[in-house]
């Protein structure tokens, strides 16, 4: 039982933290998110055909050919050459939307739980509004009074996750902030941004890792949804969303492909970060902040 | 005549989080005889609570038994069915947790939890239970058992919800209680009481016991026999009063050594006078303090202060002790210091200089000056920062130290501190409670402040290691002549290290000057009560301190917040009637800076007081 060490001088080591071995299900979404990354980075390189390009002697909605490795569409573009283009624009607006919301999210729910008082009810009661409108609505209004440019669609996006990862991070880190090691650091005379980067934002990476995951999935299917709708990515750039919106008319003459590749690739996409969110949530089941106060 | 509990060889192994099984418990054997209490003692760690459990055929989760048989009256409790186990815990045996606060439901009303398991084990139903419930209560000396069992468990004070825990336990007339640490988050005050109605209750309908403690004052006031375990084996085993006169292990007797003496041996109080030769440091002025949130529709009333009126000073050098029970404000005064919890009203100076309120409107000179260390070793690190980091960080703030210069000095600390260099890579959670509390000293003594604030440092830690702990302090007091603010429920260890003390008691200082003055009579009655409630190594002590008056006033615990009269009134022995609840007390010079706020005079409390030793 003794609590000093007489260890003699080994050479010093940094410890490192454990991680924890993923499963079979979590390496098949990291291996599905690592193939997004890539296809959104070089799929443009890899495309046979430019993104507007309509195939030299093609028609619309031709089934697959070696020219055409997934048909035409209904321009008689190259249905696999929109899809790697649209890897680029769907993962990386999803992406950057996501980012954005988590950085402003957090720095407005973590300074709101450190600051408290008239800031703290200031801020909780922008989130009460922000979270009171439908969001499809709110990026609807927004882009309409806008325009439907790619940074319109992404702040709109980040906008709307702010305002639910504002509000999750608050709650985390009220738990954390009222421990004794953030006393420590107010005593000492840190400053704020120093309590939130040193102190708060380590302790809060294992509960908003399972939310970064579930705002990215729903960034996808939001985006895709806005281009469905036809507010998304305008013409004649794609992302899988507005692919499947153009091509809608393909499902009645049998071009099934040029609709449901995009609607799959949406899909694979969505079920690999999902496994990935299942796996960090069943590993942190209990927070830090449990762990510390148990 | 064959025990009631059996417990043979039982080994009990434990698997850390993706680790391999280890034993924990190897091979021990218990006899528990009708009747009889018989204690468990150890350090923490010893496997105590994981014999006790076994004998209700229990292990917690990451553990399972190995080998090992556990008879109760004959019947063999670790192979018999889930359904036969289910049907005898409540029923034959039954367990009381140390902590009452996490295991009642708070949702549920205290009579109908007690009604609960009479109704599960078929014994009476409805109206019946309800009406044993409160027979119960009133059994455990809870004050208006009928209004209680209609009320929520947070609706009581600690101590009584430990009663309740007990009423709950023997609400089944179990043949046998295991106990785990009943009394240990309470303060000495209340220990007696839920003590007493323990004692009372088990004598009264002869139930054995297995009583689980670390504390062994508290064991030798209610056990027949004793088991020592260190490392899961038991060392020593015999009737109590054998162990604690003539203790035959070496391990028993470092047990026997780690027990505090009563604060009231004069021989190790300070002779030390800080304020006769010097000016006070830190001046603490008219201090009110509240934790509602102000309002624009309506006035903080006095009621809702934790803080009145405090005024305390601290000296160079000096070790300044605030004792009194949980919820006097002690924490909440060293919070108001160090600038985390700003005033309502009153002042505080460093050398003379008014400090402001928040510590982020204070100069980094006067940051630097007082530093803090918290009470919980689990708590007071960032888990997720390594230990340099947290050493380091003072040295960067306050002294612009980087590179080499800042590793070095690093080093150094962990050195001063008794740490090996090399933790200062690593991680709180690979060091252990004690290490960890070190590192907290280092990072306070980091910045060289004239002043640490001490919350509670030691209440967290084992005894042996706690008294490593507070060498330590006493010996960087010397070295680095830093004043103590040191804030501790425990009057022992305040005893062995204060030159000063103030009692609080319900956020007001009632009783202050030289510890020596302080801890023996004429004092406040307070802090007389809190004195003869610290658990003395001898059987007997608990009838002879319920004898004397002032325990048993201590019973009735309705802490006044609100009123200028004198707090203390309803639980003191010495009340004045008409006079106490009408008047302030006076404020009474005894000796030389000894300080009591008190309706009676120095020779009226020289006459009444008495402490038990």
């Amino acid at each position: 039982m003794s609590d000093t060490t007489l260890a003699t001088s080994a050479p010093r080591k940094r410890s490192k933290r454990a991680r924890p071995r993923p499963d079979f299900w979590a390496w098949l979404g990291i291996c599905i998110v690592i193939a997004g990354l890539l296809l959104a980075v070089f799929g443009p390189m890899l495309a046979p055909y430019d993104v507007g390009q309509i195939v030299p002697g093609a028609s619309q909605f031709m089934p697959p050919s070696s020219e055409t490795l997934l048909g035409t569409d209904v321009l008689g573009r190259d249905v696999f050459t929109r899809l790697l283009y649209g890897a680029q624009l769907t993962v990386g607006v999803a992406l950057a939307a996501t980012i954005l919301g988590f950085v402003l999210g957090m720095a407005v729910g973590f300074s709101a739980a450190e600051v408290r008082g008239r800031y703290d009810d200031f801020v909780t009661w922008l989130i009460d509004v922000f979270l009171s409108f439908p969001p499809i609505l709110l990026a609807l209004i927004v882009i309409a009074a806008l325009s439907s440019d790619l940074w319109v669609l992404i702040g709109t996006i980040a906008v709307i996750h702010s305002s639910r990862v504002a509000r999750i991070g608050r709650a985390v880190a009220m738990n954390i902030a009222a421990l004794e090691f953030v006393e420590v650091a107010r005593a000492r005379g840190e400053n704020l941004l120093s309590i939130l980067v040193r102190e708060i934002w380590p302790s809060t990476i294992r509960p908003l890792a399972v939310e970064f995951g579930l705002r990215l999935t729903y960034s996808i299917l939001f985006l895709s949804s806005l281009s469905f709708l036809g507010l998304g990515i305008q013409p004649p750039d794609a992302d899988w969303g507005s692919m499947v919106k153009e091509n809608l008319n393909g499902l009645q003459t049998g071009a099934y492909l040029s609709v449901l590749a995009p609607a799959f690739a949406i899909a694979i996409l969505t079920v690999g970060v999902n496994l990935i969110v299942d796996w960090l949530g069943s590993q942190s089941g209990r927070s830090i902040s449990e762990e510390l106060t148990k | 005549m064959t025990p009631l509990l059996r417990i043979e060889g039982l080994v009990v192994e434990g698997r850390p989080p993706s680790g391999i099984w280890v034993q924990t418990v190897n091979g021990v054997s218990v006899d528990v005889a009708p009747g009889e209490v018989v204690a468990l003692i150890g350090e923490s760690g010893a496997g105590k609570t994981t014999v006790a459990l076994g004998a209700l055929g229990y292990t917690r989760p990451g553990t399972r038994f190995k080998a090992g048989k556990v008879y109760l009256e004959g019947r063999e409790v670790l192979t018999m069915s889930p359904n036969d186990r289910r049907d005898l815990r409540g029923k034959d045996v039954a367990y009381v947790a140390q902590s009452a606060q996490s295991a009642l439901n708070p949702a549920i009303p205290i009579g109908e939890q007690i009604a609960e398991s009479l109704m599960l084990h078929g014994i009476a139903d409805g109206k019946e239970a309800m009406k044993r419930s409160i027979a119960l209560l009133d059994l455990l000396d809870l004050p208006h058992p009928e209004a209680l069992a209609h009320r929520y468990p947070h609706q009581a004070s600690g101590g009584q919800q430990q009663r309740i825990m007990m009423a709950m336990a023997m609400a089944c007339q179990p043949k046998l209680l295991v106990l785990d640490e009943p009394t240990t988050a309470l303060d000495v005050t209340t220990q007696i009481e839920v003590l007493k109605a323990i004692k009372d209750v088990i004598r009264e309908r002869g139930t054995a016991a297995l009583y689980v403690s670390h504390d062994l004052s508290v064991v030798a006031q209610i056990a027949d026999r004793i088991l020592v375990m260190n490392q899961g084996a038991v060392v020593e085993e015999g009737p109590t009063a054998d162990i604690l006169a003539r203790p035959q292990k070496e391990y028993t007797r470092t047990l026997l050594g780690a027990v505090k003496p009563k604060p009231t041996r004069d021989g190790a109080l300070s002779e030390w006078n800080p304020a006769a030769e010097q000016k006070p440091i830190l001046t603490v002025r008219n201090i009110d303090a509240t934790y509602v949130k102000p309002s624009m529709f309506e006035k903080i009333g006095r009621e809702q202060h934790v803080l009145h009126d405090v005024e305390i000073d601290v000296f160079p050098r000096e070790v300044l002790a605030v004792v009194g029970e949980s919820g006097s404000g002690k924490s909440t005064l060293a919070r108001v210091i160090a600038g985390l919890h700003p005033p309502l009203g009153g002042e505080i100076a460093l050398d003379g200089q008014v400090l402001p309120a928040q510590s982020r409107q204070r100069t980094k000179e006067q940051l630097r000056r007082i530093q803090i260390i918290f009470q919980s070793p689990d708590q007071s690190l960032n888990p997720e920062r390594r230990i340099d980091d947290a050493i380091g960080r003072p040295l960067e703030l306050y002294f612009g130290m980087k590179g080499s210069e800042k590793q070095d000095r690093i080093a150094e600390l962990l050195e001063m501190v008794g740490l090996d260099p090399d933790y200062a890579g690593r991680f709180p959670a690979e060091l252990s409670g004690g290490q960890r509390q070190r590192v907290s000293i280092a990072r306070a003594f980091a910045a060289k402040p004239d002043i640490i604030l001490c919350d509670e440092v030691l209440s967290s830690l084992d005894t042996v290691v706690a008294a490593r702990v507070l060498d330590l302090m006493r010996q960087l007091r010397e070295e680095h002549q830093v004043a103590y603010v040191f804030i501790s429920h425990d009057l022992s260890t305040v005893a062995s290290i204060a030159d000063r003390v103030a009692v609080m008691y319900a956020g007001r200082i009632v009783d202050a000057g030289l510890t020596k003055e302080v801890f023996s009579p004429p004092h406040h009655p307070y802090t007389q009560l809190l004195i003869n409630s610290v658990p003395a190594l001898r059987q007997g002590w608990l009838e002879d301190v319920i004898a004397t008056r002032e325990a048993s006033a201590g019973m009735a615990s309705n802490v006044m917040l609100h009123d200028p009269a004198c707090p203390f009134r309803v639980r003191c022995p010495l009340v004045i009637d008409g006079k106490c609840e009408s008047e302030p007390p006076p404020k009474r010079e005894m000796g030389q800076h000894h300080v009591v706020y008190c309706q009676h005079n120095e020779a009226e409390l020289a006459e009444h007081q008495r402490l038990v030793d």
